[in-house]
C-alpha cells in the first residue's frame, strides 16, 4: 500500500513478480451462471484502482455451449483486449485441451479437478480445484450448485493472486444488491474455496495484483448499452419502440430499468414515457417515425437484421423529414451472421440506408461516456435536423463492461428544433410551407398535429412535394427539394460531433490514423507500440459522419493515413474515398473481421506493415 | 344544433354550421384525384358530414393512412387536420406511434385491402391487439387500382379479371380477422349505404379503443362488374343489414323509449348507440355470434353489414395499458423530461 500510493500506475513489482499486468481466460459453460463469477472478479480489480477490461466470449446459445471471459490488467492503462493469457481457468471439459494450449510460456492453468489433464505442458504451473468436492461440502440446494461452483475459482484466485477479500465481498453485495441471502452463500463459498487452496497449494507462479492509484479515481464501471439508455433518458427521451435482438436488447433493459425510477411524475405517479414491444423492427421504427412526427423524443434499439428491416421506414424519416433515432449495436453479418460476435460493419448500410438518393448523420460511440453523452446528442440532432440519426455502437462497447470516465450531465438544454408555435402560425397563416427553406441552411420548419389553427396542418408523405408540401410529380421540384436535402446534409457537417485529433507528444508524425468508436482503446495501446519502434502516428478519432473539414484537412496533411476498423471490406475507407477522392493514394484500409475486437498488436503490425 | 345566417354575398341563405359555428364546407379537403364515381370518394364524402355533425375539432385530428388508391384519400377530406400518407402496409405503427405521443389527438386510419390484408396484415392485427385508439376504416375493393388491376387478399375465390385472370385463393375477412385479434369494435358497411356507413362511423368515434371499419368500396375502374361481390351492383342487389344504427350523442336527450327488438349500448364517452335488430337472433355483443355470423356469411356469399361486435368493457385501450400520464408526451416540459443532476450522480454512485 505504501509503494503504491507513490507513484501512478504504482505496482511494482519483486524480482521476477508480474503486478497487475496480465491476462486471464476464464472458461466455463453457458447458462452456468459464470457472469457473476466474472463481475465480480472485474469489479474487484476495478476498486483496487487496476485498470481492467473484460470480454465476455458468449455463444448464441441459452444453456451448453462454451463461453469465455477474459479479463486483461494493464498496470499502465491499457484497456484494449489482448490475445495471449497468463491465466486459464478452465470449467469446460470440452475446451480444456485448447484453452490449456493457448496460455503464455511462464502462464498457470487453473483446472476443475474432474476434467481430464492429458499432456502437461513443463513450462505452465498446474493447480487443480476440487469443485465438485467443495460445493458437495457447502451442502446447498441441488438447483443452486452450478452457481455456487464458479464461485470456487473466485476463491482460488484470491488466494493465488492476492485479491483484497473485502473488494470481492463489496463486489458480490454490490451485485445481489445487498440481497442478504445470495451474498451470504456466495461469499461462503469463495471462503472455503479460500481456505482450502491456502490449506492445499504452494503458489509456486510469479502473478499478482496489488491495489494501485492513478487510473481509476472518478471513474465509472459501466456497458455501453446502458449508457446509451441512460444518455437517452436524459436526453429526454419520451417514446420507445424496439423489437427484441442481440445485441441490442440490453439498451431497453437499461431503459425499462431507469425510465420509472427517473421519470415517474411525482405528482401523479404516472410514467412520463411510453415504451412498446413492437411486431418487429418495421413496426419499431414507424411507431418511433409517428411518436417523432406527433412531436415526442423517439428511438429504438437494434442490431443488422432489424437495421435491414427498418430501410423502409428510414428512407420515409429521411424525405417526410422525421425526427428519429435509431441504436444500432453492431453484431456480425452478412445475414444473421454472427450475433453473440462484435463488429462495425454497417457503417455503409446505415449511411446510405434505404433506396434512392438518401444518407444519414451517423454518430460513433467509443466508451460508455461517449453513448452517454451521443444518447442525448443524438435526440437533438435528430430534432434539429428532422431526420433520422444513427448512433452504431457495437456487441464490444454495448455489451461489455468497461472502465470509463464518469457521465457528463449535459449544459444546453434539450434542442427541439425548428418548431412553429400557434403564436407563429397565428402571425404567418397560410404563407407558412413546411419545406420552405426561409433560414437557407436546408432545415425547414414544422407544425406539430394538435397545433389549434386551421393553417398549421400540412401533409406529409413520401412522395414527392413541393415546398408546401402539396404532391407533385414536376422535375424541378424533385429536384429542388434533393437539393435542399443536401444543404441539409452539408449543415449537418457542423453540426454532429467533431472528430478528435490526437497529434504526436514528440516528433512530427510519420503517419495517420483514423478510426473510430470501440477501436480506441487498442488504437491508443497500438500507437504507444509504434512509438517505441520510433514510429510517430497522428490519430484522428471520427465521432461521426458525414465528416468535417478537420478530417479532410488531416487526410490531406499525412503522406499515409491508415483507415483502421473492425469488418471486412473497409466500409469507412471507402466513404472516406468517396468524400475525398483526390487522397485515393494516401488512404489505407486496415480492416479485419473475425468477431474478436482488435487488437494493438495486430494494428500496429499492419501499419508498420503499411509504411 | 344551432342555424345561423351569414352574409356570403348572395341573397341571404340560412347557412347549416355544427356545434363549433362551422359550415359543412371548412370540413372538405383538396379536390379528388381518383375515378369518377370511386367508393373511396363517397366515404370520404361520409367523413366529412360526420365530423362535421359531430363537430370534430380538425385540428386535434390526424389522418394516417398507407399507399395504395384509399390511402391517398385522406387528401380530399378535413383538409385543416394533419395527415401522414406513409408506407405501405404501415400505417398501423405510424398512428400507434402518434397517438401515445399525443394522446389528446382523434386517430382515423385510412387503408386499402391491399394495405391491410396483405402486406400490411400483420401490422392490421398488432394495432388491434394493443387496442390503439383509433378509428380505422379499410376501404376494401378487392383489386389494386394504382398497379392497374392485380387481385388482392380480399378477392373472391374463383374470381376472373381481365388483367390478373383467374384468383384460385380464398379471401382473407377483415372483419374476422379483427375479432380473431380481440377487436372491440367491428363493423361491415358498403360504400353505397351512405346512412349505415354514416351511423357506424358515428359510433366509432365515440369507441374506446380501436374500431375497426370494413367498408365494401367499389373500385369502378377494374373491380365493378355484376359478378363481383366488391361491386355497387352486387351491394345494392345483396346487401343484408344485421342491424340499423341510431346514434346518440352525450349532449342529446334520450327521449324516445325503445321498442321491441332494440338494444341499446352506452360508449364510453357518454354517448349511445341505439340498436335496432334487423336479424332477430344476432347480438353484437357476443364474440361466439359474431364469428358464427361471419364464418357461414363467408361460406354462402352472403354480403352482412352492420355493426358486428362491440364491447366497451371488454379490455384497456393502448393509453391505459400505458399506465402514462395524462399530459401528452409531446407536451411535457423540458423539467420533466430530463432529470436531475442529483439524479444523475446517484445513478453512478450505484453503478
Amino acid at each position: 500500500m505504501s509503494i503504491a500510493e507513490q507513484e501512478a500506475p504504482s505496482a511494482v513489482a519483486k524480482q521476477g513478480e508480474v503486478i497487475n499486468n496480465f491476462s486471464l481466460n476464464i472458461a466455463t459453460i453457458n447458462g452456468s451462471g459464470s457472469q457473476t463469477s466474472n463481475g465480480v472478479l472485474l469489479r474487484a480489480f476495478f476498486k483496487m484502482g487496476i485498470p481492467v477490461t473484460g470480454k465476455n466470449l458468449f455463444p448464441s446459445n441459452i444453456q451448453g455451449l462454451p463461453t469465455w471471459y477474459i479479463i486483461r490488467l494493464s498496470k499502465d492503462g491499457y484497456l484494449a483486449h489482448r490475445d495471449p493469457y497468463e491465466i486459464a481457468i478452465c470449467l469446460n471439459g470440452r475446451t480444456v485441451a485448447e484453452d490449456m494450449a493457448k496460455v503464455a510460456e511462464g502462464g498457470i492453468v487453473l483446472y476443475d479437478d474432474s476434467l481430464p489433464i492429458a499432456a502437461r505442458r513443463p513450462d505452465v504451473t498446474y493447480y487443480p480445484m476440487p469443485v465438485s468436492k467443495l460445493v458437495k461440502e457447502a451442502n446447498v440446494a441441488f438447483e443452486l450448485r452450478d452457481y455456487i461452483a464458479n464461485m470456487v475459482y473466485v476463491g482460488v484466485l484470491a488466494f493465488l493472486l492476492d485479491i483484497d477479500m473485502g473488494e470481492i465481498e463489496a463486489a458480490i453485495t454490490w451485485n445481489f444488491d445487498g440481497k442478504p441471502k445470495p451474498i451470504e452463500l456466495n461469499m461462503s463459498m469463495v471462503h472455503r474455496a479460500y481456505e482450502w487452496a491456502q490449506a492445499n497449494l504452494t503458489k509456486t507462479d510469479p502473478y499478482h495484483v496489488q491495489r494501485m492509484t492513478g487510473f481509476n479515481e472518478d471513474k465509472i464501471l459501466a456497458d455501453g448499452n446502458t449508457s446509451a439508455a441512460l444518455g437517452t433518458i436524459f436526453g429526454g427521451v419520451s417514446f420507445v419502440a424496439w423489437y427484441p435482438i442481440t445485441p441490442a436488447s440490453s439498451v431497453v433493459d437499461g431503459l425499462s430499468k431507469y425510465l420509472p425510477r427517473l421519470r415517474t411524475d411525482p405528482e401523479t405517479g404516472k410514467a412520463n414515457f411510453a415504451v412498446i414491444q413492437a411486431e418487429d423492427e418495421l413496426a419499431a421504427l414507424g411507431m418511433v417515425v409517428g411518436a417523432g412526427w406527433a412531436g415526442a423524443r423517439a428511438m429504438t434499439a437494434t442490431s443488422g437484421p432489424g437495421l435491414d428491416l427498418m430501410a423502409e421506414f428510414a428512407g420515409l424519416a429521411y424525405f417526410a423529414e422525421v425526427p428519429a433515432v435509431i441504436w444500432d449495436i453492431q453484431r456480425i453479418g452478412p445475414s444473421t451472421g454472427l450475433p453473440t460476435r462484435t463488429s462495425q460493419g454497417d457503417i455503409s448500410d446505415a449511411y446510405f440506408m434505404s433506396h434512392g438518393d438518401t444518407r444519414h448523420p451517423l454518430l460513433f460511440p467509443a466508451d460508455p461516456a461517449e453513448a452517454f453523452e451521443f444518447g442525448i446528442v443524438a435526440l437533438d440532432l435528430a430534432e434539429r435536423l428532422q431526420t433520422l440519426v444513427l448512433v452504431l455502437s457495437d456487441l464490444d462497447l454495448g455489451m461489455n463492461v468497461w472502465i470509463s470516465p464518469k457521465y457528463q450531465y449535459p449544459e444546453a438544454p434539450l434542442d427541439r428544433g425548428k418548431v412553429l408555435s400557434l403564436e407563429q402560425i397565428q402571425e404567418l397563416g397560410h404563407s407558412w410551407g413546411r419545406y420552405k427553406d426561409v433560414d437557407g441552411d436546408g432545415i425547414t420548419w414544422r407544425t406539430l398535429p394538435g397545433t389549434r389553427h386551421p393553417a398549421a396542418a400540412y401533409f406529409t408523405r413520401g412522395t414527392g412535394h413541393t415546398d408546401m408540401a402539396t404532391y407533385s410529380e414536376r422535375p424541378e421540384d424533385w429536384e429542388n427539394n434533393l437539393k435542399r436535402l443536401r444543404r441539409k446534409f452539408e449543415t449537418a457537417r457542423k453540426l454532429v460531433p467533431a472528430p478528435v485529433v490526437d497529434l504526436p507528444r514528440s516528433g512530427t508524425a510519420q503517419a495517420g490514423i483514423i478510426s473510430l468508436g470501440s477501436n480506441h482503446p487498442a488504437i491508443v495501446e497500438a500507437r504507444d507500440l509504434l512509438a517505441q519502434q520510433g514510429i510517430e502516428t497522428a490519430y484522428l478519432r471520427l465521432r461521426a459522419l458525414p465528416i468535417n473539414d478537420t478530417v479532410r484537412e488531416f487526410m490531406h496533411t499525412y503522406e499515409r493515413v491508415f483507415v483502421v476498423e473492425n469488418n471486412f471490406d473497409g466500409q469507412l475507407h471507402e466513404i472516406l474515398l468517396s468524400e475525398e477522392p483526390v487522397c485515393g493514394g494516401q488512404l489505407i484500409s486496415v480492416a479485419r473481421c473475425n468477431g474478436m475486437p482488435l487488437t494493438a498488436a495486430w494494428i500496429a503490425e499492419q501499419i508498420q506493415k503499411g509504411l | 344544433m344551432s342555424v345561423t345566417t351569414e352574409n356570403t354575398g348572395r341573397p341571404a341563405a340560412a347557412v347549416k354550421t355544427n356545434h363549433l359555428g362551422l359550415e359543412k364546407a371548412v370540413y372538405k379537403g383538396a379536390p379528388s384525384t381518383l375515378c369518377k364515381g370511386c367508393g373511396h370518394d363517397t366515404i370520404g364524402q361520409r367523413i366529412i358530414n360526420v365530423a362535421w355533425e359531430l363537430g370534430l375539432d380538425q385540428t386535434q385530428v390526424v389522418k394516417m393512412s398507407g399507399i395504395g388508391c384509399s390511402s391517398k384519400s385522406p387528401a380530399y377530406f378535413m383538409g385543416w387536420s394533419h395527415a401522414f400518407n406513409g408506407v405501405h402496409g404501415r400505417m398501423p405503427a405510424i398512428a400507434t406511434g402518434a397517438a401515445v405521443a399525443n394522446r389528446d389527438l382523434t386517430v382515423i386510419g385510412i387503408s386499402g385491402d391491399g394495405d391491410t390484408a396483405s402486406i400490411g396484415t400483420g401490422q392490421f392485427k398488432h394495432a388491434v391487439r394493443r387496442n390503439v385508439p383509433m378509428v380505422y376504416i379499410v376501404e376494401n375493393n378487392g383489386v389494386y387500382g394504382l398497379t392497374k388491376g392485380q387481385f388482392s387478399a380480399t378477392a373472391d375465390l374463383g374470381q376472373r379479371l381481365k388483367y390478373a385472370g383467374l384468383n384460385n385463393l380464398p379471401p382473407l375477412d377483415i372483419c374476422l380477422e379483427a375479432l380473431a385479434a380481440n377487436a372491440t369494435f367491428v363493423a361491415r358497411s358498403f360504400a353505397g349505404d351512405p346512412r349505415q356507413v354514416e351511423a357506424l362511423l358515428k359510433a366509432a368515434f365515440s369507441h374506446r379503443g380501436i374500431a375497426v371499419l370494413d367498408i365494401i368500396s367499389p373500385c369502378v375502374t377494374f373491380n365493378n362488374h355484376d359478378d363481383s361481390t366488391k361491386s355497387y351492383s352486387w351491394g345494392k342487389q345483396k346487401e343484408t343489414a344485421l342491424n340499423e344504427l341510431n346514434f346518440i350523442p352525450p349532449y342529446e336527450e334520450i327521449t324516445v323509449g325503445y321498442y321491441e327488438g332494440e338494444m341499446e349500448v352506452a360508449m364510453h364517452d357518454g354517448s349511445r348507440v341505439v340498436l335496432k335488430k334487423l336479424d332477430p337472433d344476432y347480438d353484437p355483443t357476443n364474440k361466439l355470434n359474431a364469428f358464427q355470423t361471419l364464418e357461414s356469411a363467408r361460406q354462402n356469399q352472403q354480403f352482412i353489414t352492420g355493426l358486428i361486435y362491440i364491447n366497451q368493457e371488454e379490455r384497456p385501450d393502448l393509453h391505459e395499458l400505458l399506465h402514462y400520464t395524462e399530459t401528452p408526451l409531446v407536451h411535457l416540459p423540458e423539467e420533466k423530461l430530463r432529470p436531475s443532476r442529483q439524479a444523475l450522480e446517484e445513478v453512478m454512485a450505484k453503478l
